[in-house]
C-alpha cells in the first residue's frame, strides 16, 4: 500500500541519502545496532528522527505565516485609524491571553465542527478529520503573529519619521518605501525579539503532540510506552529540543552580527 | 538689486491638511471592527441560546474548582520558583566557574526545552527510578500528578525568574554597590537595603509577565490528569461534545490574564510614582 502523501521516489531517495540520522552517513549508525535508538525495526531512532523533522517542518512552516500576519497587525496597531488600532488590539489581547494549549484545542475542534456544519449545509454528510499539522500550523501562527505584532510595532516606532519622508522626497511610492527602506531596518531592529519568539515557537510545537501530531514528543512518548523506558526517551526528547534551541541561538547570533555590519 | 522675478509670493502658512474621512485605513478599520462586533454578537447569541441551567448546575462548580486549582498551582509554583531562583541567580553572577557553569546549565536546560517535555520527563520518566525512589521514600511524592506538576513548574519558573532577578540586580549601577561599601555596610545589608529596592522596580514588569506565562502554561497539567480549569474543560467536553465548554474556558482565562495585567499596571504606577517627573 503506498502512502499518497509520500514524495516521489527520486526525491525520497535523495532525502534518504541526506538524512542526518538514519541516512548512509547518519549519526545513528555510530551506535550499536541492537540499542533502543538504532534505525530500523528494532530501534526507535528512525521514528524519533521522523518526529524531529515534523517538529522542524511545523515551526519553519509557521514562521512566515506568523510573521506576515504579525506585520499587518503591527501596521494596524500603528495606523491613524482608531478603529483599526482597536481591532488589532483585540486580536493581540485574545491570542496573547489564551493558553496556547487552549488555542490549539479550540482551532482543532472548532475547525472540525465548523467545517462539518458547512459541509452539512452544502449537503455532504461525510465526517471529516482535520489534519493535526494544519490545525497546529494555524493555531501557532495565530499565537506567533499576536506576539510578533508587538515586537514589530515597537520596532516600527524606533524608525524615525525622516525615513518615510526621505523616501517620499525621492518620489518613491508608499509600497516601495515600505519594502526597500522601512522593512530592512525594521527586521534589524526586531531581530532579537523575533529570535526569542522563534525559540518560544519551537517549544510550543511540542504542544501539538497533544492533538496527535507525530512530532518529537509524541514519537518519544510512544517509544517510552512500548519500551517502558520513559526517562531515557523523554530525556532524548529534551536533548533534541535543546539541540534545536542551540542551533537557533547560533542562527540568530549569526543574523544579528550580519546585520550589525550594515549599521556601521 | 535685481531679482529674477519681480514679485515673490507673500509668505503664507501651509494649506491645512485635507482630512480624508474615508481612506483605506479607516475603511478596513471599520470593517474589521464590524467583524469583531459580529463575532462577539454571534458568540453571545450562541452562548445564550445554548444555555442550559442543568448543565450550568452540573459543570459550573467544576469550572470554579478548576479555576481554584489553576490559581493554587500557579501561586505555589511562583513562590517555590522565587525561592529556588535566588541561589540560581547568585550562581549565575558568581565568579566561581563551577557555580556559574552549573547555574548556566540549569537555566539553559529549563529555558531551552518545552515545559511539557519537562513535565513528561518528571511525571512519566521518574517511574523508571521507582525502586530507587521507593528506597528513599520519595516515590509517594512523585507518584502523584499534582506533586510532579508543582515540581516541574517550580523548577521551570525558577530558571526564568533567576534570569529576571539577575538582570534586575545587574541593572543597578556599580556606584550603588561602591557607595554602600564606602558607607561601611555589609554585603547582606547592601543587598537588602540598597540594591534590592532598586532592582525590584526593574524586575516588577518581567515578574508580572512571568506570572501570566505561568497561568497560560499551567493548562498543560490537564494532560497529566490534574483537573485544573483546562482539565475540567476537557472533561466537560469529552462528556457533552459541546464546543461551548472551550469558549467558557477561554473567557475565564482571558478574564484572569487581563485582570492580572491591569493589576500590574496599577501596581507599577503606584510603585514608580517617585520616578515620575
Amino acid at each position: 500500500m503506498s502512502d499518497p502523501t509520500a514524495p516521489p521516489l527520486a526525491v525520497a531517495s535523495i532525502l534518504d541519502t541526506l538524512d542526518p540520522f538514519c541516512g548512509p552517513a547518519g549519526i545513528l549508525h555510530l551506535i550499536p545496532e541492537s540499542s533502543l535508538l538504532s534505525c530500523g525495526a528494532t530501534g526507535w531512532g528512525d521514528e524519533i528522527a521522523n518526529g524531529f523533522f515534523i517538529t522542524l517542518c511545523l515551526s519553519v512552516g509557521t514562521l512566515p505565516v506568523g510573521l506576515v500576519l504579525g506585520f499587518f497587525i503591527a501596521l494596524g496597531k500603528l495606523s491613524e485609524s482608531r478603529a483599526l488600532n482597536l481591532s488589532a488590539n483585540i486580536y493581540t489581547t485574545i491570542f496573547r491571553g489564551l493558553p496556547e494549549l487552549l488555542t490549539i484545542f479550540m482551532i482543532y475542534f472548532g475547525l472540525q465542527i465548523g467545517l462539518r456544519q458547512l459541509l452539512l449545509a452544502l449537503g455532504f454528510e461525510e465526517a471529516i478529520e482535520i489534519n493535526a499539522f494544519v490545525a497546529g500550523l494555524i493555531a501557532l501562527s495565530l499565537v506567533f503573529s499576536a506576539f510578533a505584532s508587538e515586537v514589530l510595532a515597537s520596532a516600527f516606532q524606533a524608525i524615525p519619521k525622516g525615513q518615510y519622508e526621505g523616501g517620499a522626497a525621492l518620489g518613491l511610492r508608499g509600497g516601495i518605501v515600505m519594502r526597500k527602506i522601512i522593512v530592512p531596518q525594521l527586521l534589524r531592529i526586531a531581530l532579537p525579539g523575533l529570535g526569542n519568539l522563534w525559540m518560544n515557537l519551537l517549544k510550543d510545537t511540542a504542544l501539538i503532540s497533544v492533538i496527535g501530531l507525530s512530532d518529537i514528543l509524541r514519537q518519544t512518548g510512544v517509544a517510552a510506552r512500548v519500551t517502558k523506558e520513559p526517562f531515557f526517551f523523554f530525556g532524548i526528547a529534551c536533548i533534541l529540543y535543546l539541540f534545536l534551541a542551540m542551533l537557533s541561538s547560533i542562527g540568530t547570533n549569526w543574523l544579528e552580527n550580519r546585520y550589525k555590519q550594515v549599521e556601521r | 538689486m535685481a531679482h529674477v522675478i519681480d514679485e515673490l509670493i507673500p509668505p503664507a502658512p501651509p494649506p491645512p491638511d485635507v482630512a480624508k474621512r474615508w481612506n483605506a485605513a479607516s475603511i478596513s478599520g471599520y470593517l474589521f471592527l464590524a467583524l469583531w462586533f459580529l463575532a462577539a454578537v454571534a458568540l453571545a447569541a450562541w452562548l445564550i441560546g445554548g444555555w442550559s441551567n442543568e448543565r450550568v448546575a452540573l459543570y459550573g462548580p467544576k469550572y470554579l474548582s478548576g479555576l481554584l486549582t489553576t490559581i493554587e498551582l500557579v501561586a505555589t509554583c511562583i513562590v517555590l520558583g522565587a525561592i529556588i531562583s535566588i541561589p540560581v541567580a547568585f550562581g549565575r553572577m558568581s565568579n566561581n566557574p563551577v557555580f556559574s557553569t552549573l547555574a548556566y546549565a540549569y537555566v539553559y536546560f529549563f529555558r531551552g526545552t518545552p515545559l511539557i517535555a519537562q513535565l513528561f520527563l518528571i511525571y512519566y520518566g521518574f517511574g523508571s527510578f521507582r525502586d530507587q525512589l521507593d528506597a528513599v521514600g520519595l516515590w509517594v511524592i512523585f507518584r502523584d500528578a499534582w506533586n510532579c506538576a508543582v515540581f516541574a513548574f517550580s523548577l521551570n519558573t525558577a530558571a526564568y525568574q533567576a534570569e529576571i532577578l539577575r538582570g534586575a540586580i545587574q541593572s543597578v549601577p556599580r556606584g550603588q554597590f561602591e557607595g554602600a561599601a564606602s558607607l561601611g555596610l555589609g554585603r547582606v545589608i547592601t543587598m537588602r537595603k540598597v540594591i534590592m529596592p532598586q532592582a525590584m522596580i526593574v524586575a516588577l514588569r518581567p515578574y508580572g509577565n512571568e506570572i501570566i506565562l505561568m497561568i497560560k502554561a499551567s493548562a498543560i497539567v490537564s494532560i497529566v490528569t490534574v483537573f485544573d480549569l483546562m482539565g475540567e474543560t476537557r472533561r466537560a467536553y469529552s462528556r457533552t461534545f459541546d464546543f461551548q465548554t472551550y469558549i467558557w474556558a477561554a473567557i475565564f482565562y482571558l478574564l484572569i490574564v487581563e485582570a492580572l495585567r491591569n493589576i500590574w499596571v496599577v501596581l507599577e504606577n503606584r510603585l514608580t510614582r517617585h520616578l515620575k517627573r
